[in-house]
């Protein structure tokens, strides 16, 4: 199972997400140079947190453009498996991907702290080793992650089950407590908080790791 | 040679704490009769554009295509002829 | 202009101007006078201090590295560079850009030894919250770090605030960074070569932060321009993209050495990068990439424009330097050569604009400042412990202390911080100390900041000491072996003798308790004349304090974690309270003497904790600090967020009855740990503290709702942690 790591100038949790296929999981992983107009052969592509071009303008805006996410998209329409963590998903929302826009935190301050999240979706690629229902413990490090999205769109998500996580106490003002969505096709994921970093005991929670390790365990049965 | 002044704003119905924060902040100084605070960006293009009419549809391309976030923002846009209001980057 | 005119408003003496015109035989350039008053500056030549800074360890029982412009220490065939350095002036007037320059300094001074920046602190000390420019303060030092660290994807694993009136008018940023790489591939600051190219990489200058030449830049040059602030603006996302870029330009192996451009940009970098390889050098100011046009030559040379530095590149490389720089989108520029002489000559649109022998610049003049006692201290000294009622009501005492924002959680300043991006970070902020991994090792490593300014300015040598013993001893309350320390000189105007005793003494006081503990002061950096018209700030010795853990999995918390664990207080309580927070914040008083401190005893004690953690005896372990005992134990059960955790204890055992009941509760006698075990470990506790004769003795039980203390305390966990953890935001908003 391979993965690709995409590396915008301005990506800092390439490396951490990198590190947890490689250490944790034992599985091959590459970076992907944001220049880069070909993509190689992946299983899975995760766009990492960060501050993708400082985020100037707005988060994800100018990555979106970078020449990757072209490829990125063809990926992502014929069905390959696209995780988008914190500004990850930023991106995801900005090219389009996903449905929704993220704003300023209501507390209008940057957060890190762990979060605890309910487990809403359990039928989908990303989301299989969860129970319905299940309370996991995630960080969260953002102060961008106030999810927008319009009452209509609301009711497609609802109706679609495309919402996956749902904060158990709202950190940032988003919509419905919204922490992760998939897409209709849910092939791709989107989170703000930091599954990468939750990912080994010594850090005080594993509970991230079964995002990755559901990945695996729908590429093995395919 | 144009300007292209672009203003952008959070949609009507989009929360907006940033300037509710600001409002509170102003009617904590004593200012009162606020009815309301928006904040926004402001965006200053230089375009070779042939002609204003141009530099105006140029200008709304790329905020419908960059500059704003449609799902969340609102833009409108002036355009001047060249001025002395230059802006330098490396 | 009147030279005179020039070189005053550029803060050089008249017999530092003589003395620059002997050495260079004729009369110096505007460009060259503004070069030796930076260089001579307290800044950067240090020429009040220098003379104390040699009293420092330079060996300690780790092998210590001690760079140009950074230092560490070696481990396991790593190099753990680390340095602390101040940003208060900047700070105090732009906090938000002030801070963030500040923290972009220092991550630069890590990197640019060739180490990956792992981790950061911030130690922070502010006037008195009830002040609204001290609000204002605060938030925007806080959301500088948090605008610049954070975009860095560098952690900011810990650090300090205290209050105090001291630093009304006269803020503290003090930012320490921490790095890593192999001990082989330690870059220098320095160049060499004959014949090597010098580039310029990394973002392009402008205007910004051309400090002291501001006023010769009105008189002399562009009369009539506006004048800009010297605050110099942070771009965090350059930073990171210089980090990437230098990182993989230093692992070609073709850089010969490199420097950030920091104080006085150019000036200095060139200046010092030639004299310490022992060479000269050619730069030609038209190469450097500038973002504002008609800018002069010593605009140029002092520019403290952010994210640049200076690299000196093996010949013929240079093409392939600079393709890694331009690969994260930043500049890089060859702007002159490596030349033999010692000379650094300044070439700008075809003209000569300085020609300086480095040795000269580089040997600012060393002056012997006269240091006096103050002469009001040792009636401030004087306590009578008789004259302090004691109070009736211990429970709300100890409410009040917990909100004392010096004592009250630091939540809402640390969530603001990213402090766990790099994966690593396996004790997150609120415990003693930070506690790092290191991918791959089975070791990891412990990081602090500590200074209690009051009892530096109650007792300056004692004061010092202490604040290295409690670096040492939150160190080891984590699990740590003490390896080295960086140090951050914040004082008063050096030329004002009680300011400058207190400086001596202080750094006596360092290098005396390093040597004790036999551990070296790797790097560090000066800033005085912290003083407002109010005053000057509390004398305040920052120390930056790094340690091993040899066996990661045998890291230690502060937070009680068993219910039925038994709580075993390790040192002796005395009738000590000359600065305490207790009498400050109760009695509105500070006098007396700060805490007796035996070195001998603080050894000991540390062995004995940190022995009980290798031997895995220990569930908790927690330094008595500021509020004394009941505060730290009122920290052991609420500091956890996730499990809180009661406790009854009688602490007016034996010994201990001689002492008065608040200095019991809230005394700061030093050399005590708190510490809980397994009843079934107890024992074995006793027989370590036995075999190092440190006093030693179970104070209580873990468990219950509620914090009871020998029925002088009875309060339950929420009223505690009501107090406690939401204090500075509620003082904020």
């Amino acid at each position: 199972m391979k993965f690709g790591v995409v590396v915008f100038p301005g990506s800092n949790c390439d490396h951490d997400c990198y590190d947890v296929v490689a250490d944790v999981l034992k599985q091959p992983v590459e970076f992907i140079w944001h220049k880069e107009t070909k993509l190689k052969e992946f299983d899975c592509i995760i766009i990492p947190g960060g501050f993708s071009y400082g985020d100037y303008l707005r988060c994800g805006a100018i990555a979106r453009f970078s020449p990757i996410m072209e490829e990125a998209i063809k990926y992502a329409n014929n069905g390959g498996l696209v995780i988008g963590i914190c500004n990850g998903f930023q991106v995801l929302l900005e090219a389009g991907l996903l449905p929704g826009a993220m704003m300023r935190n209501t507390s209008l301050h940057f957060i890190c702290k762990y979060v605890k999240l309910k487990v809403e979706n359990t039928d989908t690629p990303f989301s299989s080793q969860y129970k319905k229902g299940q309370v996991v413990r995630i960080p969260i490090a953002h102060n961008e992650g106030n999810y927008y999205i319009d009452e209509k769109g609301l009711a497609q998500l609802k109706k679609n089950n495309q919402i996956i996580f749902r904060y158990v106490t709202n950190p940032n003002g988003a919509v419905d407590d919204i922490a992760g969505i998939v897409n209709t096709n849910r092939n791709v994921l989107g989170m703000m908080p930091h599954p990468e970093r939750s990912s080994e005991l010594i850090l005080g929670s594993q509970d991230g790791v079964g995002i990755f390790k559901s990945v695996l365990d729908w590429l093995a049965t395919r | 040679m144009f300007t292209a002044e672009v203003k952008i704003t959070l949609k009507k119905t989009v929360a907006d704490p940033q300037g509710l924060t600001v409002q509170h902040a102003l009617e904590s100084l004593g200012f009162t009769g606020l009815a309301g605070v928006r904040m926004g960006k402001f965006i200053i293009l230089q375009l070779n554009a042939e002609d204003e009419v141009k530099a105006k549809v140029e200008a709304e391309e790329m905020s419908h295509k960059l500059l704003a976030n449609l799902i969340i923002e609102d833009f409108s846009i002036e355009v001047y002829p060249e001025s002395n209001r230059g802006v330098k980057q490396s | 202009m009147v030279k005179q005119e020039v070189y005053q408003a550029l803060g050089l003496t008249d017999a530092e101007y003589q003395k620059i015109e002997q050495i260079m035989g004729r009369e110096p350039s505007s460009t060259e006078l503004a070069m030796f008053s930076v260089e001579w500056s307290e800044h950067c030549g240090y020429p009040r201090s220098r003379k104390y800074l040699g009293l420092f360890p330079k060996e300690g029982k780790y092998e210590a590295l001690i760079g140009e412009d950074s230092g560490g220490f070696v481990y396991d065939g790593l190099a753990i560079v680390f340095k602390m350095e101040s940003h208060n002036h900047p700070s105090q007037v732009e906090p938000k850009q002030g801070a963030a320059t500040g923290v972009g300094g220092i991550i630069r001074d890590i990197f640019t030894a060739g180490a990956r920046p792992i981790a950061s602190l911030d130690s922070l000390r502010f006037g008195p919250l009830s002040e609204p420019y001290n609000r204002f303060l605060l938030k925007g030092v806080v959301d500088g770090i948090a605008f610049y660290g954070n975009c860095l994807g560098v952690p900011t694993v810990g650090g300090e605030i205290y209050f105090d009136e001291s630093y009304s008018g006269n803020c503290l940023v003090n930012a320490m960074s921490i790095g890593i790489c192999k001990k082989e591939e330690l870059a220098r600051a320095r160049a060499g070569g004959v014949g090597n190219p010098i580039m310029y990489v990394g973002s392009s200058t402008g205007k910004d932060g051309i400090g002291g030449c501001s006023v010769l830049a009105s008189h002399e040059f562009g009369e009539g321009e506006e004048k800009r602030p010297t605050v110099q603006i942070g771009d965090p996302f350059t930073e990171k993209c210089l980090i990437e870029a230098t990182l993989e330009a230093l692992q070609t192996g073709y850089c010969v050495g490199i420097k950030d451009m920091g104080a006085a940009g150019l000036t200095c970098s060139s200046a010092e990068m030639a004299h310490a390889g022992g060479v000269g050098m050619e730069i030609d100011l038209s190469k450097v990439p500038l973002r504002e046009e008609g800018m002069e030559a010593y605009e140029i040379m002092m520019s403290e424009s952010q994210e640049r530095m200076l690299v000196c590149v093996q010949k013929g490389k240079e093409e392939e330097i600079g393709k890694i720089f331009e690969k994260w989108d930043l500049h890089g520029v060859v702007i002159g050569y490596v030349t033999e002489n010692n000379k650094l000559k300044v070439n700008y649109e075809g003209k000569v604009v300085a020609e300086i022998d480095t040795e000269a610049l580089a040997k600012a003049p060393l002056y012997e400042m006269p240091a006096e006692k103050p002469n009001n201290l040792d009636e401030i000294n004087k306590l009578d412990l008789n004259s302090i009622a004691e109070p009736k009501d211990y429970n709300e005492i100890l409410l009040k202390l917990l909100a004392s924002p010096t004592i009250a959680s630091k939540e809402w300043v640390y969530s603001q911080y990213d402090h766990m991006v790099q994966t690593n970070t396996v004790v997150l902020p609120g415990s003693d100390a930070s506690v790092l991994r290191i991918k791959g090792k089975k070791w990891g490593l412990a990081a602090t900041s500590d200074c209690n300014s009051r009892y530096c300015f109650l007792n300056p040598y004692r004061g010092a000491q202490i604040a290295v013993a409690e670096a040492a001893r939150n160190l080891v309350c984590s699990g740590a072996d003490p390896t080295a320390v960086t140090d951050c000189l914040n004082f008063g105007n050096p030329e004002k003798p009680d300011r400058f005793w207190y400086f001596k003494n202080c750094v006596q006081g360092i290098a005396d308790a390093c040597r004790e503990f036999n551990i070296a002061v790797i790097s560090g950096n000066v800033s005085l004349y912290n003083e407002s018209p109010k005053g000057p700030i509390n004398p305040t010795p920052t120390i930056g304090m790094v340690g091993i853990l040899p066996d990661l999995n045998k890291h230690c918390t502060q937070y009680f974690k068993n219910k039925g664990d038994v709580i075993i207080l390790l040192g002796e309580t005395k009738n000590e309270l000359g600065g305490s927070e207790y009498l400050k914040v109760i009695h509105n008083k500070v006098a007396g003497d700060c805490p007796e401190l035996d070195l001998t005893r603080e050894k000991a004690v540390q062995k004995v904790v940190y022995a009980a953690i290798q031997q895995g005896l220990l569930s908790s372990a927690h330094d008595c600090s500021e509020g004394g005992l009941a505060v730290a134990l009122a920290e052991c059960c609420i500091s956890n967020k996730n499990i809180n955790l009661g406790a009854s204890l009688s602490l007016v055992v034996s010994c201990q009855l001689l002492v008065r009941k608040d200095s019991l509760l809230f005394g700061e006698t030093q050399s005590r740990v708190i510490v809980s075990c397994d009843k079934s470990k107890a024992a074995e506790i006793e027989k370590l503290a036995k075999e190092n004769g440190v006093p030693c003795e179970q104070i209580g039980v873990v468990g219950g709702r509620e914090l009871g203390i020998d029925g002088l305390v009875d309060l339950s966990l929420c009223k505690l942690e009501d107090a406690w953890r939401r204090a500075i935001e509620k003082m904020l908003v």
